[in-house]
């Protein structure tokens, strides 16, 4: 089948501004990985390199006053959301400085004021809090959203289908953002879902309006992602966002992924969504080199700012148990 | 002042809330029409609508997790859960989401949630509608845990939960909703972590929650013929404990015994009872006893039912045991 070339409506400004963004989170994560490896940065971590245009086109679509909540897989949605760097990279440190001021690392991310209200380690956990906060925006007849973003494999926990079904029965102002990448940690689609070739199907039951898109494409993402965003706003209901991307690394850092092909490998870094961002607005390598550089710049600035942040004191951790 | 049930009494506070703040809302399994599985809830609906007495689905992840995501959004949130049993349902989103938002967000977020529940034995309903499990939610940081004994402190203790700042599990008993007691028509609120004494006396101290209070006096008024001065505490909220409360009675009775409904074995007595060895050793004139539940399931057959859960008797018994009396 040909390639049918699709219509763009996004200005090119606007797509080196996606691109940018992508870059920045890649090169982040790389370096995220790079310090966990040399022992300098604690905890478990996950990078979701190859899902950036995932993370771009619908964390671009939101607007001031929406808030959501993320994965183990969170760097990116905390950036793209307005996150600086160094705070983020601070928080891997474990530093006061740090979005959630060293109590959450990364798979508790954290930033109210620029809406992030939590990135969740447990599978399908935070779907269900989302729903209440789009409760809280209809209820209160406010143009807010909650944004739900999860996994493939969360789609299979009864946390996420007794939200869908509450978020539909209750019109809640929530969009739920399957980021699906093929892989539930280790399992592949094909062993965790029946719907794995589409899993928008997961919204009919719910009689959700779903919308699919390919996830490798910032400019179709950031577009549906409007669509879906609009739609929930004007209180219609919720959406069931289907994003169809790639995971082009392990579960976790450090994850030899024994059970993935070299073939699927190889897959997922043909569709590499930086490379056909880049390729889709025509970057020569001269100006490449000056995003490069630009995006350097501020990773090596946050591991200075991480290196060189507040180390919390043994007693903080019995602050902020209680209110 | 009224006489009212206190289902009756829980049910005018909820409105009480929701008339001064429209932040309060109410939500869970049959709440609405029916008013609830035990009319606590009752009429609510006339009055504030569905939009504020929201019927959901059979969902404790996502009632409570709806509860959550409000909660952190500004809103006061009650939601119930038929019974404590089925908070075994909701558990990932009270121990995991609710208990945790404040602690990873490094204070940026509150969760002002509210979790009615109830249960209890008595009515023989088996081993899954009348557990006591309020010791699995005082183990877990971040979580308040109140369980309100009487008529006279329900409604207090409802509108504190209501008001603070952090998720509060709030424990209501199956077969106190008709106890009657006088009741002033506008509720105050009661500050959490505050025990009450229910009875005063000197020679040994029972702290008792949920039903055993009752179950206390009765045996404390059956010892008192015998001459034995009883005194009765409800710590009312087991999270945070009233522990200097617990301690000054101690130094005055120098015995304890510490009764609940639920199992002994890991039971929030075991938890008292390491307190008051930590911190009243010194004035402890006999080893603390424990009464609570046999370690069995709740059984249907109402003979089998009533063995395994305390009776006055047995709170006789360990007090006198403490007393060193037959």
């Amino acid at each position: 089948m040909a390639k049918v070339e699709k219509k763009r409506v996004v200005s090119a400004e606007r797509v080196r501004d996606f691109l940018r963004e992508m870059l920045l989170i890649r090169r982040f994560e790389e370096k995220v990985e790079e310090l966990f490896r040399g022992s300098e940065l604690p905890g478990f971590l996950h990078v979701a390199i190859g899902q950036e245009a995932a993370e771009v086109g619908v964390c671009a679509a939101m607007e001031d006053g929406d808030v959501f909540g993320s994965t183990h897989r969170a760097h990116g949605h905390a950036l793209a959301r307005g996150t600086h760097p160094n705070a983020l990279m601070a928080e891997l440190y474990g530093k006061i400085e740090g979005c959630s001021h060293g109590y959450g690392g990364s798979m508790h991310l954290y930033d109210v004021e620029n809406g992030n209200l939590g990135a969740n380690a447990v599978v399908g956990g935070g779907i269900a809090g989302l729903v209440g906060a789009g409760l809280a925006f209809a209820m209160r007849d406010e143009p807010r959203v909650a944004v739900a973003f999860f996994g493939d494999g969360a789609t299979n926990t009864g946390a996420f289908h007794e939200s869908m079904n509450l978020a539909q029965l209750w019109k809640t102002k929530t969009l739920f953002v399957c980021e699906n990448n093929g892989w539930a940690e280790s399992t592949p689609g094909w062993q965790h879902s029946p719907v794995w070739e589409d899993m928008s199907k997961r919204a009919l039951a719910y009689d959700m309006h779903s919308i699919k898109v390919d996830g490798q494409d910032v400019e179709e993402t950031y577009e549906k992602a409007r669509e879906a965003l609009a739609y929930v706003r004007s209180g219609q209901g919720p959406v069931f966002l289907d994003v169809e991307t790639k995971r082009m690394h392990g579960h976790f850092i450090g994850d030899p992924q024994v059970y993935r092909s070299d073939e699927d490998r190889a897959a997922a870094a043909a569709d590499d969504p930086i490379v056909l961002t880049r390729e889709r607005i025509g970057i020569d390598d001269a100006e490449w080199e000056l995003l490069e550089a630009e995006v350097r710049t501020m990773i090596d600035a946050s591991v200075e700012y991480g290196r060189n942040g507040t180390t919390p004191q043994p007693e903080d951790a019995l602050k902020n148990v209680y209110v | 002042m009224p006489e009212l049930m206190y289902r009756q009494v829980v049910r005018n506070t909820l409105a009480q809330a929701m008339r001064a703040d429209e932040n309060v809302f109410v939500m869970g399994e049959d709440i609405a029409e029916m008013g609830g599985s035990f009319k606590a809830t009752d009429g609510l609906i006339h009055e504030f609508g569905p939009e504020r007495v929201r019927n959901t689905p059979i969902s404790e992840m996502a009632i409570v997790g709806a509860g959550i995501g409000a909660a952190m959004q500004g809103m006061r949130p009650v939601v119930e859960i038929m019974y404590q049993d089925f908070l075994t349902l909701s558990l990932e989103q009270i121990v995991l989401q609710a208990a945790k938002h404040r602690y990873m967000s490094g204070g940026q977020l509150k969760v002002p949630l509210t979790i009615r529940t109830q249960g209890g034995a008595g009515w023989s309903p088996g081993a899954q509608h009348a557990q006591q499990l309020e010791a699995w939610l005082v183990h877990i940081p971040g979580l308040k845990v109140v369980y309100a004994a009487t008529t006279e402190d329900v409604g207090g203790l409802l509108l504190s939960s209501i008001y603070d700042d952090n998720p509060v599990i709030f424990f209501e008993h199956n077969v106190l909703y008709g106890q009657k007691a006088d009741v002033p028509e506008v509720v105050e609120p009661i500050p959490l972590g505050k025990a009450r004494v229910v009875r005063a006396g000197t020679d040994v101290t029972v702290i008792a929650t949920g039903t055993l209070v009752r179950k206390s006096l009765l045996a404390a008024e059956q010892l008192e013929a015998e001459g034995v001065s009883v005194e009765v505490i409800d710590p009312r909220t087991l999270q945070p404990l009233d522990e200097d409360a617990l301690v000054e009675s101690i130094k005055k009775t120098n015995r304890a015994v510490v009764t609940h409904e639920a199992v002994t074995r890991m039971g929030f007595g075991a938890e008292v009872a390491a307190v008051l060895q930590e911190k009243a050793f010194d004035w402890l004139d006999a080893p603390i006893e424990r009464v609570g539940a046999k370690f069995a399931p709740l059984a249907f057959a109402p003979v089998m039912e009533q063995a395994i859960i305390p009776q006055v008797a047995d709170v006789v018994a360990g007090i006198n045991r403490t007393l060193g009396r037959g």
